[in-house]
């Protein structure tokens, strides 16, 4: 069954055309790689699936709703959560906190309850910490729950991301570029640790990346984007032997 | 009822005590009392702009205007409606709605300015509070430029004290929650506020509503003090007082309001002297303080004391090996 089915998406920056007719499904549990040279619409198509953008044409389906017209807030309750390209935390917020964020939709309390400190509001909020603080601990963030995120060391905060877009309990995982910035060492672990996410909490998983050797081991299935085309979708050893994708890809690394 | 619960409820009978003690004693002067008033109307004030512009960090700069409304609301009810007549329950009632349709009001200010993105409350808060004084201005009914008189002393230290404790009780009960930590994750990124699911526009409209009940509120009982309010008491000026006081005392805390709003009332009290000059002093220090300090002096730390127990850092119980942001 596909959780997410995109249609001729298409959107325009002015004159732009930053993507153009882009197609794909997603099947339930898949794991799917969006790759290409800068500024080929990766990231964009992220914005458009998360309501960051209207697009300018095309439909976006998930889970047998349509998303396009959607705010991001809605979209997101709906299970789908995201990373960003360049770590976008709540910075002087604890790390406890940003993650405690993440179940702002699910929160089973009013505004009254909030106010009184109903017994409703206290046993919910100590549900929401107990969450929290156990993707903490399998995040290996516990010790730092009551620190500001900025304080983070990098990779900390690359991972906090992915935790805080845990805990608004998606069905599927939107990663940008998660391993940017990361030596071989921390993307292998990286590599792992998605593995991991992927059967722990069951997730669908689409990641950008634009070094193909990221994406080539976990991904069953990857898209290419150049200026916005689709030049290529297939399995990693048919895209790896594309001659468009060569041609995108050498043309630009080599110059 | 924990230990600390009850200390907090002796504190708070005991300030009753002490309130009606000084009023009924006449320990302090008519003026120091006024004044001790003011300061209670003025952390009410404070700490509801606080709400918006510090913990959300929008800019909202017509919070007089919302007062305005509370405060002829309010007259209204005491003076037109019960002509002074009244049991113990109708100023009580009478203040609660004046926040209400202060309230109301903000409403229709909100919706417009948070359905887009940017920087438009300040200019729609602006000009809001410009439109509320030149209408109060133009109906005779209310007294026109001359004001509206009539009302009696209804507002005492022991309902100011009230009504503050219940300003701080709403105000921290709010921020130590998940409507809270999305209103401070607004303030740091709205977009990615959005993204981990918070419904942005509907928290800043009920931020907004919020901190308009209780510059209602305020007014209320700043009539019932005065016993004589005009257009010219809301003026851009005692919005920009409220501005100064939130982001002296500290944006993103009930103690920086509580400090701010006490500090500015007493010293523009001691600047007496200094004639017409001493209204320079706010809009000086607004800049000061925006340019050297714009947190405040407590910016975003709060006293330990206000803090719920469930929220403070209990190290021995989450585990020894708790970084915390002092290490
Ligand atoms: N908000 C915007 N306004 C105008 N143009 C934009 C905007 N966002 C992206 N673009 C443009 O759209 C094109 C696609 O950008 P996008 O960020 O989607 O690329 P990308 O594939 O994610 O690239 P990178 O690998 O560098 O992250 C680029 O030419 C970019 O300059
Ligand atoms: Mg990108």
């Amino acid at each position: 069954m596909s959780l997410l089915q995109i249609e001729g998406l298409t959107h325009f920056f002015g004159g732009l055309k930053a993507v153009s007719d882009f197609n794909l499904e997603l099947a339930n549990g898949e794991v799917v790689g969006l790759i290409g040279p800068n500024g080929a619409g990766k990231t964009t198509v992220f914005n458009l699936i998360t309501g960051v953008y209207k697009p300018s044409r095309g439909r976006i389906r998930f889970d047998g709703h349509d998303l396009v017209g959607l705010q991001s807030c809605q979209i997101i309750s709906m299970g789908i959560a995201r990373t960003f390209q360049t770590i976008r935390l709540f910075r002087d917020l604890t790390v406890l906190d940003n993650v405690r964020l993440g179940h702002f939709a699910q929160a089973r309390y009013g505004i009254r309850d909030a106010l009184m400190r109903s017994a409703k509001f206290r046993d919910e909020e100590k549900r929401i910490k107990d969450k929290a603080l156990e993707l903490l601990e399998a995040f290996n963030l516990t010790r730092y729950a009551y620190v500001p995120a900025k304080a983070l060391p990098y990779g900390e905060q690359r991972r906090l991301e992915i935790a805080r877009a845990l805990s608004s309990n998606p069905k599927l995982l939107l990663l940008d570029e998660p391993a940017a910035g990361m030596n071989p060492r921390e993307i292998d672990e990286l590599l792992e640790r998605i593995a991991w996410l992927k059967d722990e909490f069951h997730l669908t998983i689409f990641l950008i990346e634009h070094q193909m050797r990221v994406v080539m081991g976990i991904c069953e299935r990857i898209a290419v984007l150049d200026f916005g085309e689709t030049i290529a979708v297939g399995a990693p050893l048919e895209i790896q032997t594309d001659p468009r994708v060569l041609e995108a890809y050498l043309g630009k690394e080599v110059s | 009822m924990g230990p600390k619960s009850r200390i907090t409820l002796v504190l708070v009978l005991l300030g009753f005590a002490l309130c009606i003690f000084i009023e009924r004693s006449g320990l302090l002067s008519a003026y120091i009392l006024q004044i001790s008033m003011y300061v209670g109307i003025n952390i009410i004030l404070t700490l509801s702009l606080n709400l918006v512009n510090g913990y959300m960090g929008e800019f909202s700069v017509g919070h007089a205007g919302f007062m305005a409304i509370g405060a002829y609301v309010s007259s209204i009810i005491t003076v037109r409606v019960f002509h002074n007549q009244m049991g113990p329950l109708v100023f009580p009632l009478a203040v609660i709605v004046a926040g209400i349709v202060a309230a109301a009001t903000s409403f229709v200010v909100a919706f417009p300015s948070f359905r887009t993105r940017g920087d438009y409350l300040a200019i729609v808060t602006l000009a809001f509070n410009m439109i509320v004084k030149s209408v109060l201005e133009n109906i005779d009914a209310l007294g026109g430029p001359r004001g509206f008189m009539g009302m009696s002393r209804l507002t005492n230290l022991a309902n100011v004290y009230a009504w503050c404790l219940i300003t701080i009780y709403v105000v921290r009960n709010f921020v130590y929650s998940n409507f809270g930590r999305a209103v401070l994750s607004i303030r740091e990124d709205e977009v990615a506020s959005n993204l981990v699911s918070v419904n942005t526009r509907q928290m800043k409209i009920m931020v907004f509503l919020i901190a308009s009940f209780f510059a209602g509120v305020a007014g209320g009982l700043f009539a019932h003090v005065m016993q004589f309010i005009n257009p010219r008491s809301f003026a851009i000026q005692k919005s920009t007082d409220i501005l100064v006081m939130v982001y002296l005392g500290g944006i993103g805390s009930i103690f920086g309001s509580v400090l701010g709003a006490t500090v500015y009332t007493v010293l523009l009290e001691l600047l007496r002297p200094l004639g017409v000059w001493r209204w320079v002093v706010g809009p000086i220090m607004l800049v000061v303080l925006m340019i050297c300090r714009p947190t405040g002096i407590m910016g975003l730390k709060e006293l330990s004391g206000l803090i719920p127990r469930e929220e403070q850092v209990l190290k021995e119980k989450e585990g020894a090996d708790v970084v915390t942001a002092s290490d």
